[in-house]
């Protein structure tokens, strides 16, 4: 399946992949009236430290540790591979946090739990934080199973 | 092939997600005392608080049983086994015969024995969706409920139901979650839900009960309307045991999920299985474990080699708000950072991590799960860093690329 990928080489720790995605969540169609005064809690996020950054998300693993262990069933892997969430059925257990190798779920603003599920749907095929990178650092591609 | 599983949650629903991966023909059925659709168990405390009902409750949609095609039988007990002829026999007297045979028959509330206990007219246990609705049947706003057992089972219940009874905790233990917590972060958690309005007399015991009132070790007497046991829980091993497989406390499985009787197998809370964080053969009744103890079974049954051997007791749990995450085993040198809401502790030796415990903040404590399950040497990374915070910046860059840029994403092998 094709997956979003980051090359920390290029990465330059701007941060707009984080603005971006809490845009491509937000159903707005203007990204400032979207983000104005709003603080960004993004599904993808920057790690930093001096001269090092780079971007994680889900990495909708072939072996889903958070679809296992989920306790309630709102968290499944679908045919094409994307791990998505069904927020009505979370109930913010966290057991998904407890679980994922790589810190890519994360608590939503509403209490239950967040995550890529790839807005290629809703952003004709490009993901929003890979569309918005300004040095694209960030790709979508597929790199074999 | 025949595939008979004895059980209807997580380990039996993780049984089917992988025989129907390696085999779409073979006939299963499941076999179930509850009459009910498979469900989540830790869902019955959010159920009483209004968080979630009936039908979201479900483990597994609607379709689950046709999609997967699997015969269910509900409100049918297994009496026992006959392992040479390879059948199971029901109480009904109907018995199915098997080619391979999953128990996953889950645990049962213990009930020690107390003077004076058969006097309580209203006392339950905690552990069933009929327990839940039995026990919301009685509640009303001046309820005064005593929750004997102030563990994982006992407080939740005392947070489902807060808003609809005065809830008071009794635990032999001097701390609350005494099983996942250590004293320090057991005392946070303890004011966090004294805050909400749950009462505790810890370090004590149970000397009595009345009708109404239970006397404790220090003479004081509690009055109650309700007695909730949520003591413990004791594996359902007998099926097992019967017929001289190897049992202990729960029934002994191997890292396939075998029990000791030739094309029986058993996963989630009735099994003792290895605990890789310490090398023990333990318990670990908890939801994850039993969802791939039964998948690994259901692999193995199926045909497929497949092993799991990265259990480790772990819990994700919160209270009005307050989340902990605690997983491995409390042992070695320490690293702790705590205020007044939150609380760290990691617990290292030998170049590993064993345990952690997280109070409040618990973001990505993911990370430092794998570095149990993983057995990740520590000198292989940032250890002064991801002790702060558990991050990937941590790794080198190599095994950061590898993480991060590979496809093939498999976890647990």
């Amino acid at each position: 399946m094709k997956r979003v990928y980051v090359n920390e080489k290029w990465c330059l720790g701007c941060h707009l992949c984080e603005y971006y995605c809490a845009f491509a969540s937000s159903n707005e169609k203007d990204m400032v009236k979207a983000l104005k005064d709003s603080k960004i809690n993004p599904k993808i996020k920057i790690e930093e430290t001096d001269g090092i950054n780079f971007a994680v998300s889900c990495r909708h693993c072939n072996v889903p540790l958070c679809v296992k262990g989920c306790i309630t069933g709102a968290l499944t892997k679908k045919d094409d591979g994307v791990v998505t969430i069904d927020k009505d059925r979370c109930i913010g257990c966290y057991t998904c946090i407890l679980s994922c190798p790589f810190g890519a779920v994360s608590p939503s603003s509403e209490g239950v739990i967040q995550k890529c599920e790839l807005c290629i749907k809703t952003n004709n095929g490009t993901p929003q934080c890979v569309a918005g990178c300004p040095n694209s650092a960030i790709v979508f591609e597929e790199r074999g199973e | 092939m025949n595939y008979v599983l004895v059980g209807n949650s997580a380990a039996a629903v993780g049984a089917v997600e992988a025989i129907r991966k390696n085999d779409k023909e073979g006939k299963i059925v499941i076999i179930s005392n509850e009459s009910y659709h498979t469900y989540s168990r830790p869902l019955i405390s959010y159920l009483l608080m209004g968080k979630t009902n009936e039908e979201k409750m479900k483990y597994r949609g609607n379709s689950f049983y046709s999609d997967n095609n699997c015969e269910l039988m509900l409100n049918k007990t297994v009496q026992s086994i006959d392992a040479s002829q390879k059948t199971v026999i029901l109480e009904s007297g109907e018995q199915i015969s098997y080619d391979k045979l999953l128990i996953a028959t889950g645990s049962t509330p213990f009930i020690p024995p107390m003077p004076g206990i058969e006097k309580v007219k209203n006392k339950f246990t905690f552990s069933t969706l009929d327990d839940a609705k039995a026990l919301e049947r009685v509640l009303d706003k001046n309820t005064k409920v005593l929750i004997a057992g102030a563990g994982l089972i006992g407080l939740k219940c005392a947070e489902g139901i807060c808003k609809k009874a005065e809830v008071t905790c009794v635990d032999l233990s001097h701390k609350v979650l005494s099983s996942i917590l250590d004293d320090e972060s057991s005392k946070i958690v303890k004011k966090h839900l004294e805050d909400n309005h749950i009462k505790f007399h810890l370090e004590q015991k149970i000397k009595e009960l009345n009708e109404n009132s239970a006397i404790l070790d220090d003479n004081s007497e509690i009055p109650f309307d309700v007695l909730v046991m949520a003591v413990g829980v004791r594996p359902n091993i007998s099926l097992i045991k019967d017929i001289g497989g190897k049992t202990n406390k729960g029934i002994l499985i191997d890292e396939r999920c075998m029990t000791s009787i030739p094309d029986i197998y058993a996963a989630g809370d009735c099994c003792e299985s290895m605990d890789i964080s310490s090398g023990q053969q333990k318990i670990m009744a908890l939801l994850p474990n039993a969802y791939m103890q039964g998948e690994c079974a259901g692999m193995n049954m199926s045909g497929v080699d497949f092993v799991f051997d990265k259990a480790i007791p772990m819990n994700a749990i919160g209270f009005f708000g307050k989340h902990i995450i605690t997983a491995g085993t409390y042992e070695g040198d320490v690293y702790v950072e705590a205020d007044e809401e939150n609380y760290k502790k990691l617990y290292y030796s030998d170049n590993r991590l064993n345990g952690y415990i997280l109070v409040g903040n618990v973001e990505k404590a993911g990370i430092y799960t794998a570095l149990i399950r993983d057995k990740t040497p520590l000198d292989t990374l940032n250890f002064e860093l991801i002790c702060k915070t558990p991050c990937l910046m941590a790794f080198s860059r190599e095994i950061r690329a590898e993480k991060l840029g590979g496809a093939n994403h498999e976890a647990v092998s």
